[in-house]
């Protein structure tokens, strides 16, 4: 008898099929059991206080009643605050926010996809170094990295000054939209890279040589063999960027300007400048549901390794 | 490997090649400029943020002096170390019982586990905000206690999104362990105890480490649910920073960036090299 049962074994404890097993067995198996779930218990409890209990109240206050002084109170349930999310003002900022989202991802794309096929087509060690060069940016603290853009995007700094002598424009984007997005897409951008680098590096290249062979030219290569194989890291990556860029509050709250703003600063105003906590509730949850309903195509997606 | 010959045919040729790799350089360019513009103008000698108007180590000066911001220093590696501990604890325990047995609730336990890291840190943030806002009274019951003073809302709020992180880098370390080791331990009479100190944790060590080593660098990163339950006299460097930010921008900031960046990219490279060291350890050891 082996002491830790396989997998399929073990699971047939919750099936009706345990009355086949021997009784010695069963005991052992339902011994660990045990054991498996005292050792998950103070996580369980845990979580249960300070996350579903919260996620719960949240919920609740989504369906409460707002006193005239701005209090939240938890009774005479009602549908109130669902039925401002139809209001132009959360439509509007709403559609901006998915379009900001799509926008920041699109670009992720285009940024991300030619680096991640480069970096796989390197030797080793090079591969190695530059995968490097991407984690430490995406290790580093994300507000400051987004405070560096405002010293660039200043009236009169670098990146303004750059576009005026190019005669592009006047280059002043700081605290618009066009600015949001930059800061989205540095942000995000090694969510996406690091993803799609996966994707490609598994490729098997012998299949490229062969569509090479087969008179595929560059292009038709790519287009036949490698987009197709790598899909999978595309999905990965969008959703990654995707997901946080449609709930974004700091990047927004530092280079965005105060008449367009996102989901992220909406719902805060709602709880700290408007005292409206059911609305708040509200609209926190629907970005909920989005985000779930965003990574439950992500793991469908396969994209379970990142 | 096999695809080390055919790589060769994967680098496109002629002028798309030299397009790939001038936009290559060109994307790490955007990567780092943002980070050398800060670290360069944190020595401005300037009122403005923007333009150069000679060296100055003033701002370096005006950060050791400000009591303020050690303070919050002070709060963020605190937090930071009480969150982490903690959740390490609970993730590498949560993550052995998801790995190493079966049992009911399992699944869900499995699903709730992966929703702090997906779910929106204001989404978050107004969860921990409506919850202590509900409950801090029947908290602060529990003699020694006092959530009032922010300090533990902030451990608690961080450690609520870190164990998730924790218990899903120590799991694919387990995954990717055989639990034969661990049989032959206990067919050795070893207790499960005796098994776990001498077999598994050192095995899984790596995963621990490399668990809360995402657990400080989340914890110090954390903005918006800090800023949501910090309290006065309890406020984290990064919403102090970001506090700044809003009410109108000093080069202050800028020398405080640069401390805290310097911060987040040597906890980079320690754990780079750290897990290249254990990892050519291991490859030695295969060796032998």
């Amino acid at each position: 008898m082996s002491v830790v049962a396989p997998p399929d074994e073990a699971q047939a404890v919750d099936g009706p099929s345990e009355v086949a097993t021997p009784g010695l067995e069963r005991q052992a198996e339902r011994a660990k059991a045990r054991q498996g779930f005292l050792l998950g218990l103070p996580a369980i409890l845990y979580l249960l206080v300070f996350f579903v209990i919260p996620l719960g109240v949240v919920v609740a206050y989504s369906f409460a009643t707002r006193t005239r002084s701005g209090r939240t109170e938890l009774r005479d349930w009602n549908l109130n605050a669902y039925a401002r999310l139809g209001d132009d003002i959360v439509l509007t900022v709403a559609w901006r926010s998915l379009w900001v989202a799509a926008l920041t991802t699109v670009i992720c794309i285009l940024l991300a996809y030619p680096l991640a096929y480069f970096i796989s087509t390197r030797s080793a060690v090079t591969r190695n170094l530059l995968l490097v060069g991407i984690m430490i940016p995406f290790w580093s603290n994300f507000l400051i990295r987004t405070y560096a853009w405002r010293v660039l995007l200043d009236s009169d700094g670098l990146v303004t000054q750059m576009v005026q002598a190019t005669g592009l424009g006047d280059g002043r984007i700081l605290f618009t939209t066009n600015a949001v997005i930059l800061g989205l897409v540095y942000g995000y951008l090694p969510f996406m890279v690091l993803p799609l680098y996966a994707a490609i590096e598994r490729i098997d290249w012998s299949l490229v040589e062969g569509a090479r062979d087969l008179y595929a030219n560059g292009w038709g290569a790519f287009r036949r063999v490698v987009w197709p194989l790598s899909k999978p890291g595309v999905v990965a990556g969008s959703i990654l960027v995707f997901v946080p860029s449609f709930g974004a509050y700091v990047t927004p709250a530092i280079l965005g300007g105060n008449k367009e703003g996102l989901l992220g600063s909406y719902i805060v105003l709602q709880f700290l400048s408007a005292r409206n906590g059911p609305v708040g509730s509200a609209v926190s949850v629907v970005v909920l549901v989005v985000m779930l309903l965003g990574t439950l195509l992500y793991f469908r997606a396969g994209g379970k390794n990142l | 490997m096999s695809k080390g010959v055919a790589r060769s045919t994967a680098e496109p040729q002629g002028l798309s090649r030299w397009w790939l790799r001038g936009h290559s350089l060109l994307v790490f360019v955007f990567f780092y400029a943002p980070i050398v513009v800060l670290f360069v103008f944190s020595f401005n000698d300037s009122n403005a943020v923007g333009n150069w108007k000679g060296f100055t180590l003033g701002w370096y000066e005006a950060f050791l002096d400000n009591q303020n911001v050690h303070e919050s220093i002070w709060i963020s590696v605190k937090v930071c170390l009480f969150s982490t501990v903690i959740a390490v604890v609970l993730g590498t325990a949560s993550a052995l019982a998801l790995e190493r047995f079966r049992w009911w609730g399992q699944k869900a336990f499995d699903a709730v586990l992966y929703l702090p890291i997906i779910i929106p840190d204001v989404t978050m943030a107004v969860m921990m905000l409506v919850f202590f806002g509900e409950t801090a009274h029947w908290f602060n019951v529990i003699p020694g206690v006092d959530l009032t003073s922010g300090l533990e809302k902030l451990v608690l709020s961080h450690v609520a999104f870190n164990i998730s992180f924790v218990s899903v880098v120590v799991r694919a370390r387990l995954a990717n362990l055989d639990a034969s080791m661990e049989e032959a331990a206990a067919d050795l009479y070893a207790n499960r105890w005796q098994a776990f100190r001498r077999v598994t944790l050192p095995q899984i060590m790596p995963g621990v480490l490399g668990g809360a080593l995402l657990a400080i660098t989340i914890s110090l990163d954390d903005v918006v649910v800090s800023s949501f339950v910090a309290a006065v006299g309890a406020t984290p460097i990064s919403v102090y920073v970001f506090g700044m930010l809003r009410k109108g921008v000093s080069p202050l900031v800028n020398s405080v960036s640069v401390v805290m960046l310097t911060a987040s990219i040597s906890l980079v490279l320690a754990s780079l090299v750290f897990s290249r060291a254990t990892g050519s350890e291991r490859e030695e050891r295969l060796k032998t």
